[in-house]
């Protein structure tokens, strides 16, 4: 799938917003007056500038008001819907500890889980497409769900708490991964399968339905080559998970704090770049692009694919 | 609203025969004409004179080549694709605006594009690439099976089928009601064996696909075919010596 930055920039954003309003409504190192503005301040200003970004993929985003009105189907309308729900339950936590210096438990509670509520509904755009095999799994909400989870409890300074998060989204990513490269060739999905001419023996792709580029290849035949795949995951498991442990364990002042959130902010980019880029769409079969077992990568004829695929990688 | 009615009273649809289809790509081009002179916005083209054109279509043919397991001749075999309007719509449900629906009547599969923010979910859920984003408009163009064609009392009456079926010079397409078991289409799908594309991912698409017949195979030859040209008798002969001289 296209790795859009927009979308990219949504998701860890807003994930980390989210994340952080769910500790400070449940009332973990929530402080009041100035210090809660600050505190809440930054919550509500990643959610809402990932969400803001989340508008620039649209076709025609003067109409995304019309997003409020398929909730009964749509997992994109329902997240239209619980992300409001959140921003204002915890703005109205949030006023009540700045100006009345009082924190409502039963408003911050509410917040906390309608703000985890909005990561869950995101990811389960996802996790719903079962044209993606990489994606359709419950390991994509428990990934969106820790990866926003270990962000608030960095950002929330409890230190026993983020480390468990971090540990616990280490694991979860692991298993994402090493899943995910089998998802494809597992569920048997071929180019035989989605032509029905397997009966006739082996079948391949003999001409392209057309010489150039379209909206299909690229948004549903983004490559990535397997060395570089497996040099960003170890980049990505060192600012994700090892850097904000180590930085957190050495110490919890308010700058180590900010180093670990970066360096597991950058993490997160770089894992969530990942699983966009190496999701693959089921539409490739009808290119010939055929995922082999554990590759993780769709490989046609060999070599020739995956220089294809670095250099689509090196564009983007 | 997006969710899909529970039946539909028909199911329109195409029938594609995979053994007639010659790879033309008639049927793409004459869908680009229809649709980008009808039916909401135009399929735009980008960069259409320069290196990089790109542009949006609502059929398109692929050509695939089967290799037997058992030895014999490789066969090439065209397959035009386009939206199947599957009973069991994926693309629909999880449109957020509305702007995907099916057709409680015919079962065709629509866009309103005045409610489409292109937001690209539902090309997302579609298994077989039957949506595109138009990079013009920021709306989803499919196929409409020439919903302005198939009802329009101004066309005279040989003229009120899709387009890529009124133009394909093989007679490999066929349209007509797939929920009806004595339609012609249904016939022929039931008599040839049509099947379904990815029916493992449950969209129960409505168009169908009848596989290419097995083709005959030739006994060996029992005499060596002989070049017609090694007799030396005659004027050939001579002119053939004559010519070797010069």
């Amino acid at each position: 799938m296209h790795p859009a930055p927009s979308v990219i920039i949504f998701s860890v954003l807003s994930g980390a917003g989210f994340g952080y309003l769910a500790f400070l409504g449940l009332g973990i190192s929530t402080g009041t007056g100035m210090t809660a503005f600050w505190q809440f301040g930054l919550g509500i200003a990643l959610a809402v500038v990932g969400l803001i970004s989340s508008t620039f993929h649209l076709g025609n985003p003067k109409r995304a008001l019309l997003a409020f009105t398929q909730w009964r189907t749509s997992w994109l309308s329902r997240e239209a819907w619980i992300a409001v729900a959140a921003l204002l339950t915890m703005g109205v936590f949030a006023a009540a500890a700045v100006f009345l210096e009082r924190l409502v438990p039963i408003v911050g509670v509410l917040g906390a889980a309608l703000s985890l509520g909005t990561v869950f509904v995101t990811s389960m755009i996802y996790a719903q497409m079962a044209t993606v095999p990489r994606w359709n799994s419950p390991l994509t909400p428990a990934y969106f769900l820790a990866s926003s989870v270990s962000a608030g409890a960095i950002l929330s300074g409890h230190i026993a708490l983020a480390l468990t998060a971090i540990l616990l989204l280490g694991i979860i990513q692991l298993a994402c991964w090493w899943w995910g490269d089998q998802s494809f060739a597992g569920r048997g999905h071929s180019v035989s399968s989605a032509t029905g001419l397997g009966r006739g023996g082996q079948v391949r792709l003999f001409e392209s339905p057309h010489s150039g580029t379209n909206y299909l290849l690229k948004e549903f035949v983004f490559q990535v080559a397997r060395r570089r795949a497996d040099k960003l995951r170890a980049i990505c498991i060192v600012f994700f998970i090892l850097l904000p442990a180590l930085i957190i364990l050495a110490d919890a002042g308010v700058l180590a704090i900010g180093l670990a959130f970066g360096a597991h902010l950058v993490g997160t980019l770089i894992s969530r770049w990942l699983f966009f880029a190496q999701a693959e769409h089921v539409v490739q079969l009808y290119y010939g692009h055929q995922p082999t077992l554990g590759s993780g990568l769709a490989d046609g004829p060999g070599q020739e694919r995956a220089a294809v695929g670095s250099a689509m990688g090196a564009g983007s | 609203m997006t969710a899909l009615p529970q039946s539909t009273e028909r199911k329109l649809g195409l029938v594609i025969d995979l053994d007639t289809c010659v790879g033309c790509h008639a049927c793409v081009i004459s869908c680009k004409g229809w649709n980008t002179e009808n039916y909401g916005a135009p399929l735009s083209d980008m960069d259409a004179y320069g290196s990089e054109p790109t542009g949006t279509f609502l059929n398109r043919v692929h050509s695939f080549e089967i290799e037997p397991g058992c030895g014999g001749t490789a066969q090439t075999v065209h397959f035009p694709k386009s939206c199947l309007h599957c009973e069991d719509a994926p693309c629909v449900t999880v449109c957020p605006t509305g702007a995907s629906y099916k057709r409680a009547e015919d079962g065709i599969v629509l866009v309103n594009e005045d409610a489409c923010i292109g937001c690209g979910l539902c090309a997302w859920a579609c298994p077989y690439g039957a949506r595109e984003m138009d990079a013009a408009a920021g709306v989803m163009k499919k196929c409409t099976l020439c919903v302005d064609r198939i009802y329009n009392e101004n066309l005279p009456e040989d003229d009120r089928v899709p387009a890529c079926v009124r133009t394909c010079p093989a007679g490999a397409r066929y349209f007509g009601d797939l929920g009806d078991p004595g339609s012609a289409v249904s016939q022929l799908v039931a008599s040839r064996g049509g099947f379904d594309l990815m029916p493992e991912l449950g969209t129960k698409p409505v168009n169908k696909y009848l596989p290419p017949r097995p083709k005959d195979r030739l006994k060996a030859a029992s005499h060596p075919p002989v070049p017609v040209s090694q007799d030396s008798k005659g004027f050939f002969a001579w002119l053939d010596r004559a010519l070797e001289k010069i």
